[in-house]
């Protein structure tokens, strides 16, 4: 790989197409174009310079812009498959389910769809890897292309050879009447007052404004970037936690993932909109729309030193209540209104009663959450509690069983003393359900009511990494606004002795409002009227004229 | 007159004056000569009555804002009209920068349809659940609507653009295409006038039926039926019986609307064809044979640069944000979001290839129409087929 | 000759920068990979990793601190009295607590978060000798990260973790496991 030398004598580096110091063509193509091409200002894009070790290759292949633009395209279409059908953690299945649930729901297409992956395409290894070369190509990409471009711009010369002049989109060519120096000086005054950067050169000025526009690109990629090493870094132990627990009211119990933290649901509160049901919600049949989830709390948390289990010290922390969009926050953690469940029976009262003359001997009401042995009435009445199963499923060998330790449908066997029956008699009471084992007996504990109480379902998260996802978006979002909303403007001037002039003028965008500049200038210094070297030469042509509007490198990066 | 009544009499004001203005526009196309930056009575005035429609419209959603005590963006009616409001806005700020007179008369229309298509869903006042009580969703919601709004005019000068270039009168794939744009436009308004005729009715037909979860439901038909749901049975019926009974995983109702809209908009095309004697961009043709192509490519090429930042903002970074608060996760991969995500790729695409492989005039023009068919996918069909968290209706 | 030299000096040079670009990021998709691959695995406390001391509270009121029994192995065993194969192992872990507590093994069962006369009739019903804990606050099952029952974690004298076990267990292997941790 040779330099190339240009006529100036400059050497540049292979793969320039336009002259580092003076501007000239160097390449056969370049030489051809009536435009040139401007994207980098004619630096070479490294990756086309070396091609030898397969790290070289590599390092080309993601070098390639029509590779980036492939990527993109390829993730977006794989992203879109995944939307066909409801991806697996919107399925209400559990995992062993899933399988059978696409098949159910969807039929033949539902099982291809979970048997290929699709269902869980977004954490598929292949789609993870897709996105990888995306970063990959962004990063390799703008450093051989940034990096010349940086270069080439800092290190600008003032004067150009005409050939580069003449090769811009905007060029005028003629003769003043003016002396030169007055002309240069008119155009410095009228470009500094439209807030450019004028540098002279002898014969040449150079008149510059929004270089840094230039670099939008360039660093809206470094946020990308540093956004995808947040999203990566969210694998990485300690950097997150996603927990989620029950709490049923009046409860106070140890948060997952967030050690030495307790919460105590104190009430957990639903409201609704209380208007009538109308229009959309009538034709789905929801009569209520919910107005405010909510659960009063307390936070506290044990003392430093404090181990597992030991709960006598705990130190309130604040009381909060959580509502949805209103999570609690507290040491990069964050505790979310996620769920609820509603009436879960807390406590249920009897009475214990003579099954024949219905009179009642007095009252028992169980605490399912801590039961009694014994319930003393007074005057030798008892009721023993002997077994209690909170969620009844049968018996086995005579033995009620229960399925979970959640009071779903609480059974009791009790034995109930009165002087009537000093020995005891013994009653199997479940939900609409009474045994008498060991034979008929006088006395009842009838049902009278219950007592419900409310569980939240609360989701903990901490995520270390959004403040690096924050940062990232920011610096995304400057990248993008420079790059978008300004733009580089140049202007090149040579006035030779003789009065000839030379200009050129070079914009990466909204050529529009660079004419604009350019009218105020010609008019001010009175110099020869400009020519868009793009523009079809008789402007409202009647034709359906496509040629002329093909052209490359206008709109520079 | 109740704020709701007047907020709905500022929508109609805002409809009619975008209808004239439209006419305006045509008026002042067909006067100009030369350049088709007009400047002449006529392309005055049709700004002027724009303007005006916009103003009225904000009024609308000021109204509606102040009566419903959120932002009205909360569901299809309410966000869709305010995409036909932002759409207006983005082209009235478009023209000022470039006088263009022609983008008018493609704009409007196109911002009329969706106003109209938005008031076929229900209009009512609805309360919010509580994930959406939030500013951020507001701020989220607006940002993205402007940012797409903004993306739409790069569609409108594309498909102008088009308009100019394709040559009709030897088949081709572009003819083929600009003019199956033209069938779309036309569909989106036979949807309008079907619905609107069978609503002026009180068209309503009930059915029962057995959903994908093997739930008996009830489902109210607004047009005819010509599907008919799961295992549906007659709870009230007028004038036709659903000739086909679909499966459960197939919203027969929705089918029956999309049918409908494609034959009544068929019905509309072929009826055009024949008075015309031509096809539909061949009557426009003459009307944008003026424009100056290398203007309406920078106008294409410019709102996607202004768009794309707000649509970033708008679509991903405040949606995080919001998602964040809500939901505990900024990001779910939820349907919305994912075509969001694509939206924002497509339009990366669009500027990479732009920038570094020389894709402008036609081949941007055509670009620019496939985003917008991406973001109306995202608004019609995300919502109405692939239900997640943000299904509206 | 010297400018040739100096250019092979910098083709070296971008070679190197090249590969360890490349590498890094090579590196960092495949613990993407690797890290979502393996991310579903949910882990008790790391075998080898000293055991989460904790204090609980038993049926008669006595509190029972897990760094009290250090120089005793530790049989800690988590259930719950709906657990099926928790019942099924208790009487077993009874015997052979018998067995090994004068050996220097403690066995402590800790219950989740049941009421107290559920534990206790579940005690009485087995005749339970070995003390049993209620984790009242779920404090311990998280700290152990404990999520299936009946879980049986065990810990050396030292008050290391030297093996953790989900599932039923029948008696040989309990006798096995408390062989394990038996002090030396």
């Amino acid at each position: 790989m040779e330099n190339i030398i240009c006529a100036c004598g400059h050497s540049n580096p292979f793969g320039t197409k336009l002259c580092e110091k003076c501007g000239r063509p160097l390449t056969e193509e370049e030489k051809q174009n009536k435009v040139v091409d401007m994207r980098y200002d004619g630096t070479a894009i490294r990756s086309k310079t070396y091609n030898k070790s397969i790290v070289d290759k590599i390092w080309n292949f993601f070098s390639s812009v029509k590779v980036g633009i492939a990527l993109i395209i390829i993730t977006l279409i794989a992203a879109s498959i995944g939307t066909l059908l409801p991806q697996e953690f919107y399925v209400k299945a559990s995992d062993m389910e899933k399988g059978a649930y696409y098949e159910d729901v969807y039929g033949f297409v539902g099982k291809i769809y979970y048997t290929l992956g699709l269902s869980d395409l977004y954490s598929s290894w292949w789609f993870q890897i897709l996105v990888g070369m995306l970063a990959v190509s962004i990063i390799v990409a703008s450093l051989d292309r940034g990096i010349p471009l940086y270069k080439s711009l800092k290190n600008q010369r003032v004067k150009r050879h005409e050939s580069f002049l003449k090769r811009q989109r905007i060029v005028a060519e003629g003769q003043i009447t003016a002396s030169p120096e007055e002309t240069l000086s008119k155009v410095e005054k009228k470009m500094t007052e439209m807030k450019y950067i004028v540098r002279r050169d002898g014969s040449a000025l150079l008149a510059e404004k929004g270089r840094f526009s230039r670099y939008g690109p360039y660093i809206n990629h470094v946020g990308l970037i540093i956004f995808l090493t947040g999203v990566m870094l969210r694998l990485v132990p300690g950097f997150y936690v996603d927990e989620s627990i029950w709490v049923r009211e009046g409860e106070t119990r140890a948060i997952t993932g967030m050690d030495g933290y307790f919460i105590e649901n104190r009430d957990f509160i639903l409201e609704t909109h209380d208007n009538a049901p109308q229009g959309e919600q009538l034709k789905q049949g929801v009569n209520v729309v919910a107005k405010n989830f909510q659960t009063d709390i307390t936070l506290y948390k044990q003392p430093k030193d404090a181990i597992a289990g030991d709960t006598e010290n705990l130190e309130k922390v604040r009381d909060y209540s959580i509502r949805v969009n209103h999570p609690l926050k507290e040491e990069g953690y964050a505790l979310y209104q996620m769920d609820y469940r509603l009436n879960e029976l807390k406590q249920m009262n009897f009475q214990l009663v003579n099954k024949s003359t219905e009179q009642s001997l007095g009252k028992v009401g169980i605490d399912l959450t801590n039961p009694k042995k014994e319930y003393d009435l007074g005057n030798g009445v008892s009721v023993k509690l002997l077994v209690y199963t909170p969620d009844f499923s049968g018996f086995e060998n005579g033995v009620p069983q229960t399925a979970t330790s959640v009071p779903n449908n609480p059974a009791f066997l009790f034995k109930m003393t009165t002087p009537e029956t000093p020995k005891g008699e013994t009653s199997f009471v479940a939900i609409k359900q009474t045994l008498e084992p060991l034979g008929e007996n006088q006395y009842k504990m009838k049902f009278e009511s219950v007592e419900t109480r409310d569980m939240s379902g609360f989701t903990i998260r901490k995520d270390r990494t959004i403040p690096i996802l924050f940062v990232g978006g920011i610096i995304f979002m400057i990248g993008v606004a420079i790059g978008s909303y300004w733009n580089h403007r140049r202007l090149w001037l040579q006035v030779e002795p003789d009065g000839h002039v030379l200009m050129a003028a070079h914009v990466n965008k909204n050529m529009f409002s660079m004419k604009k500049d350019l009218d105020a200038v010609t008019a001010f210094a009175g110099l020869p009227q400009y020519k868009d070297q793009l523009e079809p030469s008789e402007e409202g042509e009647e034709s359906t004229n496509r040629g002329n509007t093909k052209k490359e490198g206008d709109n520079t990066l | 007159m109740s704020l709701i009544d007047l907020s709905g009499n500022l929508l109609f004001v805002a409809f009619l004056a975008y209808l004239v203005a439209t006419l305006l526009f045509g008026g002042a196309i067909k006067q100009s000569n030369a350049s088709g930056k007009n400047t002449d009575k006529w392309g005055k005035l049709a700004i002027v009555v724009t303007i005006i429609g916009f103003l009225s419209q904000i009024g609308y959603f000021i109204t509606r804002w102040v009566y419903t005590g959120h932002a009205p963006v909360s569901n299809m009616f309410e966000f869709t009209t305010a995409f036909g409001m932002f759409i207006v806005g983005a082209f009235i700020l478009i023209y000022f920068i470039y006088r263009l007179t022609a983008l008018g008369l493609v704009a409007l229309p196109v911002a009329l349809l969706i106003i109209a298509y938005a008031s076929m869903f229900p209009t009512e006042v609805s309360p919010l659940v509580p994930s959406l009580q939030s500013h951020w969703l507001t701020i989220h919601v607006i940002t993205a609507a402007m940012g797409q709004s903004i993306l739409a005019i790069s569609a409108v000068a594309g498909l102008i653009y088009l308009l100019k270039v394709v040559d009709l009168n030897k088949p081709s794939k572009q003819r083929f295409w600009l003019e199956a744009v033209m069938y779309c436009l036309v569909v989106v308004l036979g949807f309008v006038i079907v619905s609107s005729t069978f609503s002026a009715m009180d068209y309503e037909s009930k059915y029962t039926y057995i959903d994908k979860e093997g739930m008996s439901r009830q489902i109210t038909y607004n047009l005819p039926p010509i599907f008919g749901m799961n295992e549906y049975e007659v709870v009230e019926e007028h004038g036709m019986s659903p000739l086909v009974e679909m499966p459960a995983l197939i919203n027969a109702k929705k089918l029956t609307t999309v049918v409908w809209s494609l034959l009544i908009g068929s019905l509309l095309y072929l009826f055009i064809r024949l008075i015309a004697r031509r096809r539909i961009s061949a009557i426009f043709q003459p009307l944008v044979k003026r424009v100056n192509l290398q203007l309406l490519d920078e106008v294409g090429y410019r709102s996607v640069i202004i768009g794309f930042p707000v649509f970033t903002l708008g679509a991903l970074i405040f949606a995080m944000i919001w998602a964040q608060l809500a939901w505990s996760r900024f990001w779910g991969w939820d349907p919305k979001e994912v075509w969001a995500l694509i939206t924002w790729l497509f339009y990366a695409a669009f500027l990479h290839l732009r920038l570094s492989k020389g894709w402008e005039g036609e081949k941007s023009a055509w670009l620019a129409l496939i985003g917008f068919g991406i973001i109306l996918f995202n608004l019609i069909a995300v919502n109405l087929i692939l239900a997640g968290l943000h299904s509206y209706a | 000759m010297s400018r040739g030299f100096i250019n092979l000096e910098k083709k070296k040079k971008r070679l190197v920068t090249r590969t360890i670009i490349l590498a890094i990021l090579a590196i960092a998709i495949g613990y993407t990979v690797y890290g979502t691959a393996t991310k579903e695995k949910v882990e008790l406390v790391a075998v080898g990793s000293e055991a989460p001391n904790f204090t609980l509270v038993d049926l008669n009121g006595e509190k029972h601190k897990l760094s009290d029994y250090r120089g005793q192995g530790v049989f800690l065993n988590f259930w719950g009295t709906w657990c099926k194969p928790c019942e099924k192992e208790m009487p077993a872990m009874n015997s052979q607590y018998q067995v090994f507590k004068d050996l220097g093994v403690q066995t402590l069962a800790v219950n989740i978060a049941q009421t107290d006369l559920e534990v206790q009739n579940f005690v009485d019903k087995y005749d339970l000798t070995f003390p049993v804990v209620i984790d009242k606050t779920k404090s311990v099952m998280t700290a152990y990260n404990v999520d299936n029952l009946p879980a049986t974690v065990l810990i050396d004298p030292d008050g290391k973790v030297v093996k953790i076990t989900t599932g039923e267990m029948t008696e040989a292997t309990i006798a096995s496991y408390m062989e394990l941790i038996k002090p030396k």
